[in-house]
């Protein structure tokens, strides 16, 4: 295979795996293609409250099992005094509060962010119990009851063709206060709620299915019950009804905190006890929440590349990622423009010094100590020196140029070139050192060529480097490094005419 | 080192606009992404450029070949005292000292004559020898060599320059390009310094490329600082009636660095010495495209010309290869 091809084939490589791996974080991530991208969190507060007896306390909660479309970000609990631990139960997470001695009013505090992600609300495999345990009704004042439950479920029975739209017919018979069938039932099991009452109608029509407690997210809520839906099985899955009117499938922003089981709270040594919700939303920097949902699930693009580095050392990558970038600048202006730069990657290292010290700071401190350097440079070279030593002295100069630099302008108020520290001083004493060897050698004319290409590249370099998509892309998608090494070697078979050439080789077009 | 301001010009860059690609890659101009892509890395192989990245491997090769050179009067491999210098210098009157892995004829010392003690350079100006030593310890440190790694000094007789060319050169010594593409001679050009090239013969610094014609050894173009002229700037004297003498052998000689580097595209250096007739200077593994400039005629159309060419038609030994360059890259004169 000819180089040529080899090159084309490992970038398409490259490209289709840096590009992959890109769609791959932004669609099953969630980490933003943009910067500035937000997203809605959810902070959800339970607030558990009881008269405590004085003596010892037990309050238990169960906690939301993890929903699909919900990720949960992060969970907080208040235990003031309280020994806290969290338990697993029959498939289920329950925080459990206890003290030995405890009297008055309590509160204990249980709260977590979630965000929603699209998706399907519930998985299908649950083992939950399809066992249904028919309400028993033989007493005889309970006769009309009984038989007001079996009209209800024969006139759904005929109005449905199956479980599911059964279930429908059934829950809007029950919520229909013209029905008189619904109305003595309602009339009979008058503690009850409305779910209570349709998962007793559902068990006397053979129909497995129990209750699902949470809450519908809405933005600033307080002191919110619980919600319940219903859950019932047809024979195959379990299907999901919203009671009061009948639809099925999960409220897109419902909140599933229980499903199936018993209590939601359970208190001992205590009395009064109840759960109460407020949900308030918060607009969060769309990584952030990526970043936080992949964590706990060790997605390990994430856990083994830049960002399981310490924050100090990750600042110090978004700086580093940036450099491929600068050379491509290089690149680009070299093959295809053909400016001449004095040291090849020299205006990526500048262009690094200017990030720190902003550009106009950055350009005039560069020439300043360019120009004093050179004056100093020429003023050694009438000194005989070793070549090795009259560099050292002209690193040394550089650092006290910097230094005389940085206090002068601090008491002259102008604190800005105290970042002066960031340029590269060895590269800038050889920087210096080539061009007055240049001077010497091809005149003062080529030092400013070489010297205005090299800051014009740098200034360029500077300049895409600090856009703030290139920023983003870099830091949180390294993998496109990869499409950029396919782009570089791309170039280096560009076999094209340079920009500077189409005017060099004028004269031969006449 | 005198401090002199820049002479205000506009750059060439933007002197007159540009030229559309298409119109370039017609005419055959060869590009430096090209040349670099599809000459330098398929025909030069690497472990080769030391035989031309270090001039005193060049020297050494050339002599195995029988290929004229300057003699050498002393080369030194590492930093030598100040005793051993004066010792090599001391009895000459006339010399160059070169950086063995220089560039571009960086580093270049040309000493024509002494003047007491002083050393007398041919602008007429005078170095002491601690100007020398100095000299020769930034070569040794790698000042001029590429990468700045150590270098080794050589230190060359000066060329008898045959005075043919005196009159088309202010200062310096005018030199023959001549490209070498797989034995074939495929261009040639002579550089002549001017006064404003500083009696360099750098093209881009103002000397004149006068492009000589391969079959005949005339000029046949000349061109200075991208604009075309028929007389040499300074001396006035015109071009048309150049003629490099003895030109077969010279581009004999070149033609025949092929087989000494082993270089696929190769641009050779020579000097014609009054009495030995050409010299090999140095040979460049990534001559510059400046040659088209001074011919008027693109690279690359005679570079696909030889890649055209079967193994049998490549397989011709120098005198072969000269007369079929000499006879198929015949070029018009403009002058």
């Amino acid at each position: 295979m000819s180089p040529r091809a080899q090159v084309y084939i490992l970038a398409a490589l490259l490209t289709v795996l840096g590009a992959g791996l890109t769609i791959y974080k932004h669609f099953a991530l969630g980490f933003p293609l943009l910067p500035g991208e937000y997203r809605t969190v959810w902070t959800i507060e339970a607030k558990v409250g009881f008269d405590a007896d004085g003596g010892p306390v037990k309050a238990a909660l169960t906690l939301p099992r993890s929903q699909r479309n919900m990720a949960v970000l992060g969970e907080t609990f208040s235990s003031s005094g309280y020994g806290f631990n969290i338990i697993h139960e029959d498939d289920e997470h329950r925080a459990v509060w206890s003290k030995r001695q405890a009297s008055g009013p309590q509160s204990l505090f249980y709260q977590l962010d979630v965000h929603q992600t699209p998706g399907a609300a519930l998985e299908q495999s649950l083992d939950l119990s399809t066992e249904v345990e028919k309400p028993l009704l033989g007493a005889r004042e309970q006769e009309a009851v009984r038989q007001a439950i079996y009209s209800l479920v024969e006139a759904g029975r005929a109005r449905s063709s199956d479980v599911s739209t059964f279930t429908s017919e059934l829950l809007l018979a029950l919520a229909d206060t013209r029905n008189q069938d619904r109305n003595l039932i309602f009339g009979y099991y008058k503690d009850s709620n409305f779910v209570d009452v349709a998962l007793l109608v559902l068990a006397a029509a053979d129909i497995p299915a129990h209750r699902i407690r949470g809450l519908y997210l809405e933005d600033d809520r307080r002191r919110l019950d619980p919600e319940e839906l219903l859950e019932i099985y047809d024979g195959e899955r379990w299907v999901v009804f919203e009671p009061t009117s009948g639809a099925p499938g999960v409220p897109k922003n419902f909140f599933i905190w229980q499903r199936g089981g018993k209590s939601l709270l359970d208190v001992e040594g205590g009395r009064n006890s109840g759960v109460t919700f407020s949900v308030i939303s918060n607009d969060v920097p769309a990584r952030d929440v990526a970043m936080l949902s992949t964590s706990q699930e060790k997605e390990a693009l994430v856990d083994f590349s830049i960002y399981s580095l310490p924050i100090e050392q990750q600042s110090i990558f978004k700086l580093i990622l940036l450099v491929p970038v600068g050379a491509l600048v290089v690149v680009l202006l070299r093959v295809f423009v053909g400016l001449r730069t004095s040291g090849t990657f020299m205006p990526v290292l500048l262009a690094i010094a200017f990030i720190e010290t902003q550009l106009i700071t950055g350009l005039s401190i560069f020439v300043l100590i360019l120009i004093l350097g050179l004056w100093v440079r020429f003023y050694l070279s009438r000194l005989n020196l070793l070549l090795v030593a009259r560099i050292a002295a002209v690193v040394i100069t550089v650092v006290i140029l910097m230094g005389a630099i940085s206090v002068v302008s601090f008491k002259l108020g102008i604190e800005q070139a105290l970042t002066v520290t960031f340029f590269p001083m060895i590269i800038l004493a050889w920087t210096i050192e080539r061009m007055s060897i240049l001077w010497e050698e091809d005149g003062p004319y080529e030092v400013v060529i070489q010297a205005g290409g090299s800051l014009l590249v740098a200034v360029l370099a500077w300049w895409v480097m600090t856009n703030r998509y290139v920023e983003h892309w870099t830091f949180n998608f390294p993998e496109l490094l990869l499409v950029l090494l396919a782009l570089v070697m791309i170039i280096g078979n560009y076999t094209g005419y340079r920009l500077g050439e189409l005017a060099r080789f004028r004269q031969l077009v006449r | 080192m005198q401090f002199r301001l820049p002479a205000l010009r506009i750059p060439p860059f933007f002197r007159g606009g540009l030229v559309s690609p298409f119109r370039l890659r017609k005419l055959g101009v060869l590009g430096m992404n090209a040349r670099n892509v599809r000459y330098i890395a398929r025909y030069n192989d690497r472990d080769k450029y030391p035989i031309v990245d270090d001039k005193l491997n060049t020297k050494r090769a050339a002599r195995r070949y029988r290929i004229p050179v300057p003699d050498l009067i002393a080369a030194f491999e590492t930093q030598p005292t100040r005793k051993r210098i004066m010792q090599v210098i001391e009895p000459l009157q006339q010399f160059v000292i070169k950086p063995a892995r220089g560039s571009g004829g960086k580093g270049i010392l040309v000493i024509v004559g002494r003047d007491g003690e002083d050393y007398v350079k041919p602008s007429g100006s005078k170095v002491t020898a601690l100007d020398i030593q100095r000299h020769i310890s930034n070569i040794h440190s790698g000042l001029y060599s590429l990468g700045g790694k150590p270098d080794r000094v050589m230190i060359e007789a000066l060329v008898d320059f045959d005075p043919v060319f005196d009159k088309y050169s202010f200062e310096g010594v005018p030199d023959i390009r001549v490209i070498v593409f797989r034995g074939f001679p495929v261009m040639a050009m002579l550089r002549c310094s001017t006064h404003d090239s500083d009696g360099k013969a750098n093209l881009h610094q103002g000397a004149v490329g006068v492009g000589i014609d391969l079959a005949t050894g005339k000029a046949s173009h000349a061109v200075q600082r991208g604009l075309r002229v028929d007389i040499h700037p300074d001396t006035q004297m015109p071009f048309s009636d150049l003629e490099v003498p003895g030109w077969k052998d010279l581009v004999s000689l070149a033609a025949s660095c092929y087989e000494m580097t082993g270089l696929g595209y190769l641009g050779c250096d020579i000097v014609l010495d009054r009495k030995r007739g050409p010299l090999l200077l140095e040979a460049n593994a990534r001559p510059g495209l400046a040659i088209q400039i001074a011919n008027g005629i693109g690279l690359r159309t005679r570079l696909e010309h030889i890649e055209s060419m079967t193994l049998e038609q490549l397989e011709k030994n120098v005198e072969e290869r000269v007369n079929y360059s000499m006879d198929y890259f015949a070029a018009p004169t403009t002058l």
